[in-house]
């Protein structure tokens, strides 16, 4: 009898594995975002499983509640209409990258083979480290630089943004 | 009884089941009657009688509401995406219940040198971010429900409802991390904790609990921000084409969140389940009640209800009272008034805590 921990990750990564692939081999649209939603869901509860709470909420708040909610209000409004008109047509390019992601496999397992198998222990220490707190420690103090470096290109990228638009509205 | 008590309660699994129970009943009921208490209070308002032919004073209206939902044929338009349209309010229903576990109408309860936590999610370390999370994801189920009946009345109330939610959410987080300043913690029960004192977030966050009462209105699509389902422009909105108990479920939600609305303000601003004063009557009294008696429990839930039915009585009578707001007015409230009031919030309150801390040190 595995423990509940290894029971939810097989569980979980069956399902994110699952809802990954729905995402890019379902035609409709909306399906395809809805399947991405469910799959954050999933990552939500491997991080769990982990003892990482803030990057699991945030994973949700971030990604599942902001960025995707975008996406669908963007697929609605731009009403793809017949789904046909995304059918691929063969290329050269797609050969291309068959050869770097068949690459990007191979390099992958090596990796995971490579590592010492079984399954190792929670390290004492993931509980602590997961939490808000220490996380918000780490950030503003030993990694502060690169989080004001950060703050400072999503800001330029929000003018960016808002310059882009207000030209078009001004014509 | 304590063995299989004992045996429930400290499993987290089958303790989160048999709590996510009691607490699903509960507030199906509450949403039940909550239901009644809008037609009610509407109707006082307005000098009518409101509903009052089932049961003693119209108590059972709402149970003969649902016995009718249930009956009813349950229509799907013709080219709508079924499956879509069939997920759309489980997750709306989904959602609002979710929100509930981190809640915590009560501390714990001490049951043989064992603490029993109340609340189904006891000290979670990330709590708040669990509720805000939670609410921006609701959006889907109206967005959904909007899309796939394929009616453009629907589309557009479900757009409308997705653009609200996404600008009010941005106030809506940013107005709670004053209160998570003063109490250095994202967990609820902390956060309860640090209210003990008499002194509750409201005094100290006023700004703050503005900014989060007005977004919580917009984020429950309720009057006066209840513009993706304005009728005389939408007809129904994102649930124009649903019927029966589907409908139903989109109708249940919308209690639901706000039962959840009005417990999170409680918990945040309004001292959560501590009664002001209660030391005091104690003493007076010659009572010894210390956290965990089943009395201390009795009286928390209870001044918790009390706090969450005020701000439910708060919710239907501003939806009675004031008109609904225009689209570009909506807008403007959320992106140009609330969210720099938010940043003004947070700054106010750094500086503040500041400058105690300098001159408690000097």
């Amino acid at each position: 009898m595995p423990s509940l921990q290894v029971l939810l990750f097989i569980l979980l990564g069956i399902g994110a594995i699952a809802t990954s692939v729905a995402t890019i081999t379902r035609r409709n649209p909306v399906a395809s975002a809805m399947n991405l939603v469910a799959h954050f869901f999933m990552l939500f509860g491997l991080y769990l499983t982990l003892q990482a709470q803030f990057v699991a909420i945030v994973q949700i708040l971030v990604y599942a509640g902001a960025i995707m909610v975008l996406v669908i209000f963007v697929i609605m409004l731009l009403n793809l209409g017949k789904e046909q008109s995304l059918d691929e047509k063969f290329s050269p390019y797609k050969v291309l990258g068959m050869i770097m992601a068949s690459a990007f496999v191979v390099m992958m397992m090596s990796m995971i083979l490579g590592k010492p198998s079984g399954y190792t222990q929670l390290s004492d220490k993931a509980l602590a480290n997961g939490t808000t707190e220490s996380i918000g420690n780490v950030l503003f103090t030993q990694y502060l630089f690169p989080f004001e470096i950060i703050s400072l290109l999503l800001l330029a990228a929000l003018i960016g943004a808002v310059v882009l638009a207000n030209r078009t509205a001004v014509k | 009884m304590t063995d299989i008590l004992q045996f429930i309660f400290t499993n987290p699994f089958t303790s989160a089941v048999a709590k996510g129970g009691l607490v699903l009943n509960v507030i199906l009921i509450v949403a039940a009657f909550l239901v009644y208490a809008e037609r009610k209070v509407s109707a006082w308002m307005q000098f009518r009688v409101g509903p009052n032919r089932v049961g003693p004073l119209g108590l059972l209206q709402s149970f003969a509401d649902v016995l009718k939902l249930y009956t009813k044929e349950d229509i799907v338009p013709d080219n709508a995406d079924r499956f879509f349209h069939r997920l759309a309010p489980l997750i709306a229903i989904a959602i609002a219940l979710a929100i509930l576990c981190v809640l915590t109408p009560a501390s714990y309860i001490t049951i043989g040198d064992v603490k029993y936590y109340i609340s189904i999610a006891p000290n979670v370390n990330v709590g708040v971010l669990i509720i805000l999370a939670l609410t921006s994801v609701a959006v889907y189920g109206i967005t959904l429900a909007g899309w796939s009946s394929n009616n453009k009345y629907s589309l557009m109330g479900g757009l409308r409802s997705s653009a609200q939610m996404i600008s009010y959410e941005l106030s809506m987080g940013l107005s709670l991390v004053g209160v998570l300043m003063l109490a250095g913690s994202l967990d609820m029960n902390k956060i309860v904790a640090s209210q003990a004192n008499g002194v509750w977030n409201i005094v100290t966050q006023p700004l703050g609990f503005i900014i989060f009462l007005v977004s919580s209105f917009a984020e429950t699509n309720r009057a006066p921000f209840d513009l993706p389902e304005a009728e005389p422009e939408l007809v129904g909105g994102y649930h124009t084409e649903y019927s029966g108990m589907k409908f139903g479920l989109f109708y249940l939600a919308e209690y639901a969140n706000m039962f959840t609305a009005s417990a999170v303000i409680t918990t945040l601003f309004l001292g959560g389940y501590h009664a002001p004063g209660l030391s005091t009557v104690f003493s007076l009294l010659g009572l010894n009640v210390v956290e965990g008696d089943l009395l201390m429990v009795l009286i928390q839930v209870g001044t918790f209800a009390a706090k969450v039915g005020f701000m439910l009585f708060f919710f239907i009578w501003v939806r009675w009272t004031l008109p609904r707001f225009r689209y570009d007015q909506l807008m403007n409230l959320g992106w140009k008034v609330l969210l720099p009031l938010s940043l003004v919030n947070i700054i106010l309150t750094g500086g503040v805590m500041l400058a105690l801390q300098q001159l408690s040190i000097l």
